[in-house]
């Protein structure tokens, strides 16, 4: 690794950021088949109801419209599957209910597919929607945690008794009851981990096409993951085999989880097409992204923590309700799961910690990963309840995290996860430096002379991504693997194509993975470009998601590249009238050790592709593909610290500072972390301070737009103070651990711990996200009496 | 959104022709309002009538004791106006304040007024500030100008050709916005001018703009921010949504109205 100008370690301007800043990123609504039509999905505006006849004749009969199709039409359609198999506490299996792509005999939330018109235009298609008449019959709906657990409630789906899906535990009950048996103080806590939306800035969009000459279909689609929809759409729902079946996931403007799925409108837009023998496109527009769109979050947890008379933790119990609203999608079950209750040792060394997690069916939007998927929930409930112990046993916050520090590792957890490495103390140091933590009580004071209640607050988190092994996740329910795999073709004159089964939709791919690849093999780096996001294309892939793609498909790539210039080294050694043994490859360059005779990188690729003088029993070309399964997840790690002032006539909070320390592993290029870093941050600050989904009781989403619904904006963000303390992971080449989601897990507790900080002196010792003006001006009032 | 016939007439006598001929005619003047609700099939005007080539409704003149902004001017144009930031500074600041730069470059202040939204700026400004609304017909006073939530003295094909604002000796606005829309929870304008102090509200009422008489009346004694830092607010009637309900609504009109007597200096 040769760290040159545009090497490992640098901050190359990013490749793909010239098409995109000048209009021309192709997404997938820039699409245009030739004799394509327009589908328009028909969405439920009830949340719950009964489905009679669907009179279509009258859509059917409007301008333009070629087809109409509903629910009874795809009937022999499979439903649209889910990713992961929950495993109760008494050892059956989760209530896993059908999901029809277009909706049958009911409807279960405001957005459920009902039917597809399809026409000449959108417009035309959107129109003749308005044409249709569903029979309906409308049912009582649950539209919450609350709803859905009570008495009596209405059930989303008959076969699920109590609206329960599953009911999963992880840890030693056992252990944690005597940690509590034994402690000299109990700490306990209610944390509401509020619903998102998540707001791609590109919505959803597909075009599907069928070529009745070849029996091929293609879709075109905005999807994180395009072999793991080809994978469901082919095998599960359409009974089309891979081969026939091309996805392509062309650039994507955002996923941030809401893009993992397999949606029932790419099944619909696929068999239509397949109907009609001609493409037919979809783009979601705004409103119906909102309501269709998977949602994110929604947890509500009690907690209780056991400590020493020093001050240590002894045991953690977490008891968590998840809403996973009306369907199961992909990743739905395993994300209050295996990507939540396993984190709760966070950095500390917590003996003992059980997690109980119920889950259940709601009359709301699907709820699948959002960027951190579980580990933001986790980290909140922890996060808060370390707060809550130090001011409740008198401790200095950030004493009472220091000495509960993992410091030995290898470190095993009581809940599963072995975490291979990490220094929580550097990032802790580095954190309370850069933020000036002990020059605070200064800050504060110069604020309350201005009238303004400043407050500052802490989180020290771990992630774990890259999730893996395959055999263990198998072993756990998933049904899927999560390898990666990555193909290097050294062209004949000594450029490169790099393939690679991670997607790119604001990641920085083909700028990260060209780095890698070109200080590899020492070429230039404008002779590298990545290619992603094409089923026709890649050998295979499981897409992006769980800040997985530099630490899984980067080392796929890395054992590619390596297994190039073994070949190159055989095809040299030829050249060279040497052994394979003898040469050495530095720079672009095979070298006899020893001496100066040497062959370019080019001169062996172009020999490997015209193989006149050629090794005996060698195959020409030179082009390698690796599989890669992690032998473990990775460990992203570090320190989050937040300074507020609020406003206490108004309520209002403004977020004053935000500095992150932060162990990412191996960094490749600082400008795209520290760009993921700050995209993180404003996610997670959003969570915090701004965004709230909301239903009425009537299952109405009562967040529908952006009137509402508040999205985090510049003018809402400080200047982040990033700073950056690195260990390796261990056990992949790279030393690569992930950096996607770090902001969106560490942060959101932080800003929260800064509000009850500056509230504290006005009696206030509780907040819930989002600290609205609004909510932070109640918990004033009712702490004045 | 529906089909429609677009006019574009030039003059204010084709414009009302062109409104008086259709059979749900529409003005537009700037669209900030009317294209999203369009976009929703919330209206569906068979015509719709651009004001944008009509000549004689932009400018912004300097009469002495009042300013006249033509009713076509966007916003920004009344934000970066050196006259009135001039001559009625408080109102250069609202305008600045409204939406977003988009917005402002394309909304205008006959538009907002003809829309009259009851999270809309310009009421109360026009209200506070006893601005006189000018059509292609007659003048009308503020007070008797805005009726309700969505609702005006204008007749059906009446068009705003200008607004007249008495020049106050002091006015400041101070809004809450609503985080996400950025539309006014509680926008406060108070102004000190020829007819008295007004105080006037919006954003908070679901009938569009009112007046806070009682405040009015205290800062007529004495004009500081004590006299209505605590003065309570009815919460009857406010409004109540996710970013407030009617009692924070309440509280907040009191905050705004103390700020906004504090920025009069």
């Amino acid at each position: 690794m040769s760290g040159n100008g545009t090497g490992i370690g640098a901050s190359v301007k990013r490749k793909e950021d010239t098409r995109f800043l000048t209009g021309r990123g192709r997404y997938t609504d820039d699409i245009n088949l030739p004799g394509q039509l327009y589908g328009y999905i028909l969405r439920s505006g009830m949340a719950h109801a009964k489905i009679g006849t669907v009179h279509t004749d009258a859509a059917k009969a409007a301008p333009g419209v070629h087809a109409v199709f509903t629910g009874r039409d795809m009937e022999g359609v499979g439903g649209i599957p889910t990713g992961w198999e929950i495993t109760n506490k008494d050892g059956s299996k989760m209530v896993e209910p059908g999901h029809p792509a277009l909706a049958t005999d009911k409807v279960r939330y405001v957005g459920d597919c009902v039917a597809i018109v399809v026409a000449e235009t959108a417009e035309q298609a959107k129109s003749a929607a308005n044409l249709i008449d569903v029979e309906r019959e409308e049912l009582p709906a649950v539209a919450s945690i609350e709803a859905a657990e009570a008495d009596g409630a209405p059930l989303v789906f008959d076969e699920a008794p109590g609206n329960v899906c599953y009911d999963w535990e992880v840890g030693d009950k056992a252990a944690t009851d005597a940690a509590f048996d034994a402690a000299d103080h109990v700490v306990s806590i209610y944390v509401v981990n509020n619903r998102l939306i998540p707001n791609a800035i590109e919505p959803r969009a597909a075009i599907a096409n069928y070529d009745p000459a070849t029996g091929d279909y293609t879709l075109y689609t905005t999807s994180q993951n395009p072999h793991l929809v080809r994978l469901l759409l082919g095998a599960f729902v359409l009974g089309l085999p891979e081969h026939k079946l091309r996805i392509v996931a062309p650039d994507v403007g955002g996923g941030f989880g809401s893009k993992i799925p397999h949606y029932a409108e790419e099944a619909i837009l696929t068999w239509t097409a397949g109907q009609l023998g001609r493409p037919v496109k979809w783009t979601c527009e705004r409103l119906d992204a909102f309501k269709s769109d998977t949602h994110g979050r929604d947890h509500i947890s009690t907690a209780k923590l056991a400590l020493d008379a020093d001050g240590h933790f002894l045991g953690l119990h977490v008891s968590t309700k998840a809403n996973l609203g009306a369907y199961l999608s992909t990743f739905a079950t395993c994300v209050p799961t295996y990507l939540y209750g396993i984190l709760f040792a966070g950095p500390y060394t917590t003996p003992a910690v059980y997690c109980e997690v119920k889950s259940f069916f709601t009359n709301t939007v699907p709820v699948d990963a959002l960027r951190g998927a579980g580990r933001p929930e986790a980290t909140y409930l922890l996060e808060r309840l370390v707060d809550k112990a130090a001011v409740e046993l008198g401790m200095d916050r950030v004493e009472i995290r220091r000495k509960n520090f993992i410091r030995e590792f290898p470190y095993q957890t009581p809940v599963a996860l072995q975490y291979d490495q990490g220094d929580y103390d550097a990032t802790l140091d580095l954190a309370l430096e850069a933020s000036d933590w002990a020059g605070f009580e200064g800050r504060r004071a110069e604020a309350a002379a201005r009238g303004k209640c400043r407050g500052i607050g802490i989180s020290t988190f771990i992630e774990a991504c890259g999730i893996a092994p395959s055999a263990v996740v198998g072993s756990l329910g998933a049904r899927a693997g999560l390898y990666e795999s990555g193909s290097v073709r050294v062209h004949p004159t000594g450029s490169v194509s790099v393939f690679t089964g991670t997607h790119s939709h604001g990641q920085g791919h083909e700028t990260t993975f060209a780095q890698i690849v070109s200080d590899m093999l020492g070429v230039d780096f404008d002779a590298v470009d990545v290619v992603h996001g094409d089923s026709a294309k890649i050998p295979f892939g499981m897409g992006t998601y769980g800040s997985r793609s530099l630490a899984v498909g980067g080392t796929a790539i890395y054992l590619a590249v390596e297994k190039v210039i073994e070949k190159g080294k055989k095809i040299a050694a030829h050249l060279l009238e040497a052994s394979a043994e003898d040469i050495e490859f530095e720079n672009g360059s095979f070298t006899v050790a020893g001496t100066d005779r040497s062959k370019t990188l080019g001169e062996v690729a172009l020999t490997a592709y015209v193989p006149h003088n050629y090794p005996e029993g060698l195959e020409p070309g030179l082009e390698e593909t690796a599989f890669y399964d992690p032998l473990n997840f990775t460990f992203p790690a570090g320190t989050h610290i937040a300074e507020v002032e609020v406003d206490p006539e108004t309520g209002e909070v403004e977020l004053v500072a935000v500095t992150g320390a932060d162990d990412v592993g191996r960094i490749i290029n600082p400008m795209i972390v520290d760009g993921q870093l700050h995209g993180g941050l404003a996610h997670g600050i959003g969570q915090a301070l701004l965004e709230e989904c909301r239903y009425q009781e009537d299952g109405q989403l009562e967040t529908g737009s952006y009137m509402n619904y508040t999205m985090p904006r510049a003018a809402d963000l400080p200047s982040f103070n990033i700073n950056h303390n690195t260990t390796l992971c261990t056990h992949n080449p790279l030393g690569a651990k992930g950096v996607g989601e770090v902001g969106s897990i560490g942060v959101p507790p932080a800003v929260i711990n800064a509000v009850i900080d500056a509230l504290r002196p006005l009696g206030v010792d509780d907040m819930s996200m989002p600290a609205t003006s609004q909510r932070v001006w109640q918990a004033i009032q009712r702490a004045n009496g | 959104m529906n089909d429609f016939t677009y006019h574009a007439p030039t003059s204010l006598d084709d414009a009302v022709a062109a409104l008086r001929g259709a059979e749900g005619g529409t003005l537009i003047a700037g669209g900030q309002s009317l294209l999203p609700i369009m976009k929703l099939n919330l209206a569906a005007p068979t015509d719709v009538v651009s004001l944008a080539g009509v000549a004689g409704l932009d400018g912004i003149t300097d009469d002495g004791d009042s300013v006249t902004v033509g009713a076509m001017c966007t916003h920004a144009q009344v934000a970066g106006s050196a006259t009135v930031q001039g001559r009625i500074p408080a109102l250069a600041a609202m305008a600045d304040g409204i939406g977003d730069a988009q917005v402002r470059n394309a909304g205008t202040i006959g538009g907002s007024l003809a829309h009259n939204d009851p999270a809309a700026d310009y009421p109360a400004a026009c209200v506070a500030l006893g601005a006189t609304i000018v059509t292609d017909r007659r003048e009308i006073g503020a007070d008797d100008y805005f009726q309700g939530m969505f609702m005006t003295a204008l007749e059906d094909d009446e068009i705003i050709t200008a607004v007249r604002f008495p020049v106050p000796s002091r006015a400041a606005y101070a809004k809450f916005a609503n985080p996400a829309s950025k539309y006014a929870v509680a926008g406060v304008m108070v102004a000190d001018g020829p007819a008295g102090v007004r105080v006037a509200v919006t954003g908070a009422s679901g009938d569009g703009v009112f007046r806070m008489a009682e405040m009015e009346s205290a800062l007529g004694d004495s004009f500081g921010a004590e006299a209505v830092a605590g003065m309570g607010v009815s919460s009857h009637g406010l409004l109540s949504d996710t970013a407030a309900d009617a009692d924070y609504r309440a509280h907040l009109v009191t905050v705004m109205a103390k700020r906004a007597v504090e920025a009069c200096g």
